[in-house]
């Protein structure tokens, strides 16, 4: 486990820390961290209290499941609850709450709600159910997108005539865009995401630097990982240079993975617009089945309410989410709002800003002395 | 959902290009290639699962790394992992047989 160890190194770490003290100086920098995972490690491991005042983390909309809007969860149980359906869905979506409770809500009044790991299992549950109707609920970033659309391809291949997918697939780069152009947000750069990137490659976040004027450095889900993409970040700024760096060249190549997005543009297509939780509508960001797979489509099957709610007023997910404040500044947070019982979708996914601030921010002080710094 | 789980290449389905066996923490699993057709997959190699398709390929050190990171995230890590121990796709051995007496193959 020695490489294990050298991305833990209390002695390593602490170096890249002396190195972020002496590169942002006096200055104030704050960085967006757009992925889930890198929320997770950085609570997990107490970075942001290790790192000095002046570089300040901000947890960005990269958790899929943080991001589906209530009302969307509304369809979803629409669906779950028409006669005859079996619904399938991955396990993190069955407590995000919408305006008339969640999915496990739904199985215990009745309906016949099932987890699945895979959308593969769902395809399996159609063909050994011949005589139901089965639906899967897709959420996901790029990086589960092209899993639902193989599963779909083999169910064409098959001529499963019972399986339909209700998509909520999300694409990385405009919530990205959405955020560069909203007024309350003043970042200094971004944490590219690690997963998704393998998928879409470097090359989609160029207009990052290029048209924003921002540096963008994709990231792995190691502290090390985290702190060295920090330094790359402001060795950039202070160097006068603005592009797209990769820190996790141990698995992101700048093409990403070509067979994936083939898929993903054969089985879906963009749709004008979808909501976010927190960031409203945004157009083009979002994934629908392309017509040749109509007969696949949840959506055109099944009569969803298809009505925008808005979020609880206590619940400030949106404000968490664009990073304008800190999970425990949200009034509801850990009170009202806790991992057992959620108002909004970041206290329910682990990689949630709230739900990982809420399982780790208590103990993170005595993880960041390990790491070799604390103030 | 979101999390990448390493596992190792043992043997590539013998009829299915898209199948490989893969050992998932000792554990024996079929997991879909599919998207990594163009990344000529062979046993041994490491890969990063991902709702039961391998997403990437990575060496064995990112392997021990992401399975180290994993095992500190807890609960949510042990769920996945009991996820994928008991998914239906990933137990079967290959082609099944449909409900109504017609071949079926993943």
């Amino acid at each position: 486990m020695k490489f294990v160890d050298e991305y833990r190194d209390p002695v390593a770490a602490r170096s890249v820390v002396a190195r972020i003290v002496d590169l942002a100086g006096d200055d104030h920098f704050k960085f967006m961290e757009v992925c889930g995972g890198h929320t997770h490690t950085i609570y997990r491991h107490g970075i942001e209290h290790v790192l000095p005042e002046g570089v300040e983390l901000v947890h960005g909309p990269g958790c899929p499941v943080c991001v589906i809007p209530m009302g969307r969860v509304d369809d979803a149980i629409a669906i779950a609850e028409t006669p005859g359906v079996i619904f399938t869905s991955f396990g993190d979506m069955m407590r995000v709450p919408g305006s008339k409770g969640n999915l496990l809500g739904a199985k215990a009044r009745g309906a016949d709600v099932r987890f699945v790991y895979s959308p593969l299992d769902a395809l399996r549950i159609a063909v050994d159910n011949p005589d139901r109707n089965v639906v899967f609920f897709a959420v996901g970033f790029e990086t589960t997108a092209p899993s639902t659309a193989i599963t779909l391809l083999h169910a064409r291949e098959q001529r499963v005539t019972n399986f339909h997918v209700f998509s909520n697939h999300v694409t990385i780069v405009p919530p990205i865009k959405a955020i560069l152009e909203s007024p309350d947000l003043r970042l200094d750069g971004f944490l590219g995401p690690g997963h998704v990137s393998t998928v879409v490659g470097n090359r989609p976040y160029r207009f990052v630097p290029e048209k924003y004027g921002k540096p963008l450095v994709t990231a792995g889900f190691e502290p090390l990982d985290i702190l060295q993409a920090i330094v790359m970040l402001l060795l950039q700024i202070r160097q006068g240079r603005c592009e797209v760096e990769n820190q996790y060249t141990r698995v992101v190549r700048d093409e990403g993975n070509p067979r994936a997005l083939q898929i993903l543009a054969e089985v879906f297509e963009l749709r004008p617009h979808f909501e976010w939780r927190g960031l409203g509508f945004i157009s083009q960001s979002a994934l629908r089945l392309r017509p040749e797979f109509a007969d696949f489509d949840a959506e055109l099957r099944y009569a969803v309410p298809g009505v925008r709610v808005a979020d609880p007023k206590a619940c400030q997910c949106g404000e968490v989410l664009k990073g304008v404040i800190k999970p425990w500044e949200c009034k509801v947070f850990g009170t009202a709002c806790t991992p057992e019982t959620p108002i909004g979708t970041c206290m329910v996914s682990s990689e949630g800003a709230c739900a990982a601030y809420y399982n780790f921010g208590r103990v993170h002080r005595e993880v960041a002395v390990t790491l070799g710094r604390s103030r | 959902m979101c999390l990448g789980i390493p596992g190792q290449v043992v043997e590539m389905h013998p009829t299915h290009e898209h199948l490989a066996r893969v050992d998932v923490s000792g554990v024996g699993r079929m997991i879909n290639i599919g998207l990594l057709e163009d990344e000529n997959v062979v046993p041994g190699d490491w890969v990063l699962i991902h709702v039961g398709f391998a997403m990437s390929k990575i060496d064995e050190e990112e392997a021990r790394l992401a399975l180290a990171s994993l095992q500190m995230m807890g609960e949510a890590f042990t769920d996945e992992v009991e996820a994928l121990m008991t998914s239906p796709t990933t137990m079967t051995t290959g082609p099944t047989t449909r409900g109504d007496g017609e071949r079926w193959e993943f």
